[in-house]
């Protein structure tokens, strides 16, 4: 272990340092070294490392920070004694340059961080309205060029972000309409009107929630893992490459990407409807109403329109959340942190506009009497 | 001046035999390291330079023998045990495996803080200093993304020797590094190992590199999947019985020596 002591003579004061100096032992020398220098403000010190016999980087550095303390003339501090071996390692820094903190980052004024958190906003629209624009072109290409999409790559998303996401989707809708068909009937029960709970849930599940859930669920979903996955790509210099082969990224990632979820999200929505329907009929069954009256009522009350208006508005969400996905994917920076930045950001800003455009559809739906 | 390697065995490695699942990568490996030594594992790409490496620092676990790190066997060393085993020595990943969302000062300063009780100034200086020690001084600000890939080697070498273990392994160092800081790296490498007595495991291609600062080299080779030639670099060059030994040395194509012994 190091040691440390402070001798008083006449001419001043000697530390003596001993032992090993390294990371684990000089640490708590450090301040007893400081508050020796700091008793003898105005004499000459004199560090004798006679009795050193091991001392690394950090010991070099105990060294260096008695040195780099501003003392008057006449009162600096001396090394003495340090073996050769470890004063060439001492003598590779000049303990002056060491500035007694190093300069923090320069902090911002409130004007300034709100003028770059505006013009971060401004870009970031630009840049979507730049995506939008690029990828309804690329979309449109390959629309009318449908030989030249990459079907291969269109099934494998359509079965990772569709067939896989199944069981998921399944469990929500379930729970949805179990839960919706229990606290609804147990309040219209009061007035004998549990049958109009098939009511209540055809028409909330088909126009509503049933799009909705799923959407929230793909975007948690696929969304993140767009982003991830293309931010991964960035990261590696994939995207460079696809690049400079002459293959532009929209086209090669976000076309199929997106034509695969927004197909697999009709599917997957009518699914959810559908089990979201099941789970309410068999909670109305506990309520002595078989599953033949409920299903007359809700055919009765819900329509073809309704159930379709669920469906246009899923299309739009899966253009929206894989759309969102492989944007924030392709707008990743670099280094590990930017990727979960951007699935983050993928996830957050897909449930945003989710949530936007469903109230859009509301109002459209409105004023058309739909 | 010749370096303090002394006769005391730090890494040994015994009768390793390493692969995943049916593919052998390694078979029947033995190899010493002694204190103070720079020692170099070498060969052509894809023989399992850095799967031996990544069985030596106790990521992988061998399918037989041993590595055994100052006499105790990192890959059943458990809790304290292990912990102290792994504070002997530090790695130079091949890629940096800087922490992105970390400044490079407060990369070196990560094992500071977890393991010693410096003062949070004296860790900064400690790490500054490391900083220098690569030609880093300064940067200890800019995150590993602001920074170019050879900036990115020289402080992730920094890290590796933060707490100035025993042991530093060098993946690679000098790969996609200038001659000049390659060379500059070099004499890092040989005054630590002469001043502090700290021991180098480096992998690498670079022939001056090799030449310049390693003690003693292994050479491996994919197709006997172990140890083809051990012992002084220069030695090997000159003097080696195996054709591919020296023909890694001299830097020649493999058809030359095959067109050669044909002729």
């Amino acid at each position: 272990m190091a040691s440390l002591a402070l001798h008083e003579a006449d001419g001043g004061a000697t530390i003596a340092l001993g032992g090993r100096l390294d990371a684990y032992s000089v640490g708590p020398l450090w301040s007893t070294a400081r508050a020796a220098l700091a008793s003898h403000p105005r004499t000459r010190l004199t560090v004798d490392c006679r009795a050193v016999d091991y001392c690394d980087g950090a010991g070099v550095a105990l060294l260096l920070d008695m040195l780099r303390q501003p003392r008057p003339a006449g009162a600096e501090v001396r090394i003495d004694g340090l073996a050769e071996r470890f004063r060439n390692l001492l003598d590779q820094f000049d303990p002056k340059s060491f500035a007694e903190s190093a300069p923090a980052r320069p902090r911002r004024s409130f004007i300034e961080r709100v003028g770059i958190a505006g013009t971060e906003f401004w870009a970031d629209l630009r840049g979507q309205i730049a995506f939008v624009g690029e990828a309804t072109a690329a979309l449109a290409y390959a629309l009318r060029h449908p030989h030249m999409l990459r079907w291969r790559d269109i099934l494998y998303v359509a079965e990772e972000a569709g067939v896989n996401a199944l069981p998921i989707v399944a469990l929500i809708g379930f729970l949805m309409g179990v839960i919706l068909a229990f606290q609804s009937a147990i309040a219209m029960k009061q007035f004998g009107a549990e049958i109009f709970v098939a009511n209540l849930l055809s028409l909330s599940i088909l126009r509503e929630l049933g799009p909705l859930m799923t959407a929230i669920l793909l975007a948690g979903r696929s969304g993140a893992a767009f982003a991830a996955e293309i931010g991964t790509m960035k990261v590696n210099q994939e995207i460079d490459a696809l690049t400079t082969m002459g293959l532009d990224p929209v086209k090669f990632l976000v076309v199929t990407r997106v034509l695969a979820a927004t197909a697999m999200t009709v599917p997957l929505v009518v699914f959810s409807d559908l089990i979201g329907l099941v789970g309410g009929a068999l909670v109305m069954l506990t309520f002595e109403i078989p599953i033949a009256t409920y299903y007359k009522q809700a055919v009765s009350f819900a329509t073809m329109t309704d159930f379709m208006g669920g469906l246009a508005k899923s299309v739009v969400f899966g253009v929206l959340i894989a759309g969102i996905g492989c944007l924030r994917g392709l707008q990743t920076e670099t280094g590990a942190s930017a990727v979960g930045i951007s699935a983050t950001n993928a996830v957050v800003s897909g449930i945003i506009l989710i949530v936007f455009v469903d109230g859009v559809f509301a109002v459209v739906y409105y004023y058309l009497g739909i | 001046m010749s370096a303090p390697v002394q006769q005391e065995v730090v890494i040994r490695v015994e009768n390793l035999r390493t692969g995943f699942g049916d593919f052998i990568v390694h078979e029947n490996v033995s190899f010493e390291i002694r204190r103070g030594e720079v020692f170099a594992i070498l060969g052509g790409s894809g023989c399992g330079k850095t799967v031996l490496l990544k069985h030596m620092i106790g990521l992988y676990r061998p399918l037989g023998g041993r590595v055994l790190i100052s006499g105790e066997d990192i890959a059943t060393a458990q809790g304290e045990r292990r912990l102290a085993i792994l504070r002997r020595f530090g790695v130079m990943y091949q890629l940096g495996a800087l922490f992105g969302n970390m400044t490079l000062l407060e990369n070196i300063r990560l094992p500071l803080e977890e393991y010693t009780s410096l003062p949070d100034d004296a860790m900064d200086l400690l790490a500054e200093t490391k900083l220098r020690l690569v030609n880093l001084g300064g940067a200890g600000h800019l995150t590993p993304s602001e920074i170019s890939g050879g900036m990115m080697k020289r402080a992730a070498i920094a890290r590796a020797m933060a707490l100035d273990p025993d042991i530093v392994f060098l993946d690679e160092p000098s790969g996609g590094l200038d001659p000049v800081t390659s060379a500059e790296l070099d004499q890092l490498v040989l005054r630590l190992s002469k001043s502090l007595g700290i021991t180098f495991v480096v992998i690498t291609h670079e022939l001056p590199s090799i030449f310049g600062i390693a003690d003693r080299c292994i050479m491996l080779d994919k197709r006997v999947k172990g140890i083809i030639a051990e012992g002084r670099p220069a030695d090997l060059r000159d003097h080696s019985p195996n054709p591919r030994v020296r023909q890694f040395f001299n830097r020649e194509a493999e058809n030359e020596v095959e067109a050669g012994s044909a002729a």
